[in-house]
């Protein structure tokens, strides 16, 4: 028994947290003059009340799967990118431009050639700050912050200047039919991605335990010293899990063009990138958990718009929520001495 | 007075028995050893004691009275202290806000700094515990750190000092000091229980020993009645070789050549001056010098960590000096590093994935790792070279620091290599695996493998090296094949030794 509570002693703590979270979440609302069960009803049924509701969810859920994975395999070499949302952008904008200028291709060669281009794009983007860090030290917090803001404003400046659509609105025209991605439900916005995003989570769950390219990173993330010791180049594996990290990161652009809006548009992105940080967060980095945080951090957006519209009470308090989880995850001490009363 | 009696205490981590049924008593005003192999159990009972961990069975007595203790705060509200192996201490302040943290005097609601001082400067002369009461911790040496340990024990006004290990990380002259400052504790009434594994300390310092193997207390002895060579055994269960075998071997070709390799630091300072260093197959070569003159360095620039300055390093006929580490490792280096947590071993990574660091490359097939083929050699390392676990599947920082220093030599020793790099193989490990470990290298030897030892234990160059060469100042100062333990300890000491240090050196050794 005890064994077995030892096993799923982290699915246990995160548990616990998003509770505590809900309770104090519940206070709040309270407090703020609004009934707490109709809040919370509504979230619930907003985010898993009907087929539509729970197409939606998925919907959120997606990006914040890959943008969720991106920080996770950065972490695993023990570096911290925050870069996420640029390489999403970046992602985002040349899957759709590939796929607007190779339309005349077949959707089963156009569709792999955009995603992997979305994902390459979110590679170069975050190789500079990993070279960077491996050559000159510079923090990659700091860089992958900044690249973010240039790599937004880069998509948005490329789209203007030479691939707006006719029209008042800064978007491209939409992608080929070929090169969107199936829907599993008709009429609704719950494509193949999720697929391709459970496919990616069992990639990099076997690329960390069962290659030495994976073990070579980790080793790095766990002791670098230790790394160096055994003759494992630790500046290019930062450099490399950089990159995986940026390649993750562009596929939740190129899922959303191809999936959701059919074409770049600027600002589409509800701040994924970001959000990707609090989903590793309690997800603890491994592929499995991310997909259980993202789906729980999916659910609150789409939950919480439902709560916003039909019960009147502010987006924010998901939001709050939202934080709250992250709190008592990042507090386990506090959890322990809970449970263990 | 019995100032603590254990009563049948266990201590079970898992099916792992820590501590099995401990009867023991410890006199007031005594220092009190207790001695044994690494994961024996000292650490554990201790932290029974001290309320971190809760024995499943049994009892503790304090001051004759049943005492439940469960937590650390209450240990000290009870007069105990615990100085760590490990100090606990926070480089960016003072040595006094380290000392009274937590029990700051106030005044008018602020710390009362001058107070603070005041109170510390006049425990440290009572005791003679020499510190600079307004020096950050980042700036004093590790002997004076541990005296800040120890003022922090009597500020909160213990009567019982439990030190684990404390010798482990001084010099010699520190540990001198040491034994002066725990003299002086026991004259002020205080009680010492001294946790260690080295026998001439116990015998040097202790009043009482305890002697504890596999979790179950052997038995307790006077130290004035017992000899080093009884204490051996109770330890490890059987008759140790104080002294190794050695077998001639016949000494080949050159494997290692280090040519005239220098080294400047940051400040342009010289590292490592002008180092000859030539090592043929079946030869142990012995460096020789007290910590912190140029081993590290010269360690590291061998292995490949660290680029040296100018000269050249030549392993089997080939010029590695511009090699990465990898490199070195394909052509037949192998590595014991002087710090197994810094850089031998990943502590959070499995034994099985422990083993196979530095050699990943050879474990694996179209870039997968062969998790079957891992398992295997994993075991078969782990029963070769005796590393006691639970099973191969536990983190590295679950194992007592002998048995990571097992799996740390069996993984290098196994790998065939051509050339050995040992340093400070048995630091920090109990007598019966520095016997285990003494052997495996002089097997090493017996197989032809050309092999460099860095120590700072005089006794274990002597029986093992073919030729010892003396470090100091990052400059080898002398070499020879047969050193006496005196000429050593001078050599080891500098040229340039004050006169009166160099006699009471002399005096020292001639004790020893």
């Amino acid at each position: 028994m005890i064994k077995i509570l030892k096993k799923y002693e982290n699915s246990i703590y995160s548990l616990t947290a998003i509770l505590l979270a809900f309770l104090v979440g519940a206070v709040l609302i309270h407090l703020s003059g609004f009934s707490v069960i109709k809040a919370y009803s509504t979230l619930f049924d907003g985010a898993f009340g009907s087929v539509f509701n729970l197409t939606q969810t998925f919907m959120n859920t997606i990006p914040l799967i890959f943008t969720g994975l991106a920080v996770a395999i950065g972490f695993k070499s023990g570096l911290f990118n925050i870069g996420g949302e640029g390489q999403m952008y970046l992602g985002a904008f040349t899957t759709a431009i590939t796929a607007i200028y190779l339309g005349f291709l077949p959707g089963y060669i156009l569709i792999p050639i955009a995603l992997i281009m979305g994902g390459f794009a979110g590679s170069a983007w975050s190789f500079l700050p990993g070279y960077l860090k491996a050559k000159t030290g510079a923090h990659e917090v700091v860089t992958t912050i900044m690249m973010n803001y240039i790599g937004i404003l880069t998509a948005s400046y490329l789209l203007l200047k030479y691939f707006k659509e006719e029209g008042p609105i800064p978007q491209t025209v939409l992608i080929p039919e070929s090169a969107r991605l199936p829907e599993l439900i008709e009429y609704s916005r719950l494509t193949w991605a999720i697929f391709i995003a459970v496919f990616v989570i069992i990639i990099i769950d076997i690329f960390f335990k069962r290659t030495k390219l994976g073990y070579k990173i980790q080793t790095v993330g766990e002791n670098r010293s230790a790394a160096e010791y055994a003759g494992i180049n630790s500046n290019k594996m930062m450099v490399l899990s950089m990159m995986i990290s940026g390649f993750v990161a562009g596929l939740a652009g190129s899922t959303i063009v191809m999936g959701v809006l059919h074409r770049f548009i600027t600002n589409f992105s509800p701040g994924y990138g970001f959000t990707g940080i609090a989903v590793a967060v309690l997800g603890k980095n491994k592929p499995w958990g991310v997909l259980f945080a993202a789906i729980l951090f999916g659910a609150l957006q789409t939950g919480g718009i439902t709560m916003q519209l039909f019960a009147k009470i502010p987006m924010d308090l998901m939001v709050i929520i939202q934080g709250l989880v992250i709190l008592f995850v990042a507090a386990p001490i506090l959890i322990k001495k809970l449970l263990r009363k | 007075m019995n100032i603590i009696e254990f009563k049948g205490i266990t201590k079970k981590f898992g099916d792992f028995i820590a501590n099995d049924k401990i009867d023991l008593t410890i006199k007031k005003g005594e220092i009190h050893c207790l001695l044994g192999e690494n994961g024996a159990g000292k650490t554990t009972l201790m932290n029974n004691l001290f309320g971190l961990y809760n024995p499943e069975e049994g009892e503790i007595f304090l001051r004759e009275k049943p005492c439940k203790i469960d937590n650390p705060h209450k240990a000290i509200e009870l007069g105990l202290g615990m100085i760590h192996q490990h100090f606990m201490l926070i480089d960016r302040l003072t040595t006094t806000e380290n000392i009274i943290v937590g029990e700051e005097p106030l005044k008018n609601g602020l710390v009362d700094m001058k107070k603070a001082r005041e109170q510390v400067k006049q425990i440290s002369d009572n005791y003679h515990l020499a510190v600079k009461t307004n020096e950050k911790i980042e700036n004093i040496s590790v002997g004076e750190q541990q005296r800040v340990e120890i003022l922090k024990v009597l500020y909160r006004k213990a009567e019982i000092l439990i030190f684990d290990e404390p010798t482990a990380v001084l010099t010699p002259q520190e540990v001198n000091n040491l034994f002066t400052t725990l003299r002086e504790l026991k004259a002020g009434g205080k009680t010492i229980i001294f946790i260690t594994h080295k026998l001439e300390e116990t015998m040097n310092i202790s009043d009482r020993v305890t002697v504890l193997r596999k979790g179950k207390v052997i038995g307790t002895v006077n130290t004035c009645d017992t000899s080093p060579k009884e204490l051996a055994r109770m330890m490890v269960g059987r008759e140790v070789l104080l002294n190794v075998n050695k077998e001639k071997s016949d000494v080949g070709d050159n494997v290692l050549e280090v040519k005239d390799i220098s080294l400047t630091g940051k400040h342009k300072n010289l590292l490592l001056k002008n180092i000859n260093i030539s090592i043929r197959k079946g030869e142990i070569v012995g460096i020789a010098g007290v910590s912190g003159n140029g081993q590290l360095e010269l360690e590291e620039c061998i292995a490949g960590l660290r680029k040296v300055t100018s000269g050249k390093i030549i392993l089997d006929s080939e010029d590695i000096t511009h090699a990465p580490t990898g490199i070195r490792r394909k052509r037949g280096l192998s590595h014991i590093p002087s710090d197994r947590l810094k850089r031998g071993l990943v502590p959070s990574y499995s034994l099985a994935k422990n083993i196979i660091l530095g050699n990943q490359d050879s474990f694996t097939k179209n870039g997968f790792l062969l998790q079957n083929d891992i398992n295997k050699y994993c075991k078969e390392v782990l029963e070769k070279f005796d590393v006691r676990c639970q099973s191969m599947n536990d983190t590295a920082n679950n194992l007592s620091g002998g048995n990571q220093q097992k799996l740390v030599i069996g993984r290098e020793l196994s790998t065939d290599p051509k050339f050995i790099l040992a340093a400070q193989p048995t630091r920090g490990v109990d007598v019966g695996a520095i016997e285990f470990i003494h052997n495996n290298i002089l097997e090493m030897r017996k197989q032809n493998k050309a092999i460099l030892l860095i120590s700072a234990e005089l006794e274990e160059l002597l029986s093992l090296a073919d030729r010892i060469l003396v470090i100091y100042e990052g400059e080898i100062v002398s070499k020879k094949n047969n050193y006496t333990k005196e000429e050593l300890g001078l050599l080891m000491a500098g040229k340039k030794v004050p006169e009166e240090e160099k006699k009471e050196l002399e005096n020292r050794i001639q004790n020893d």
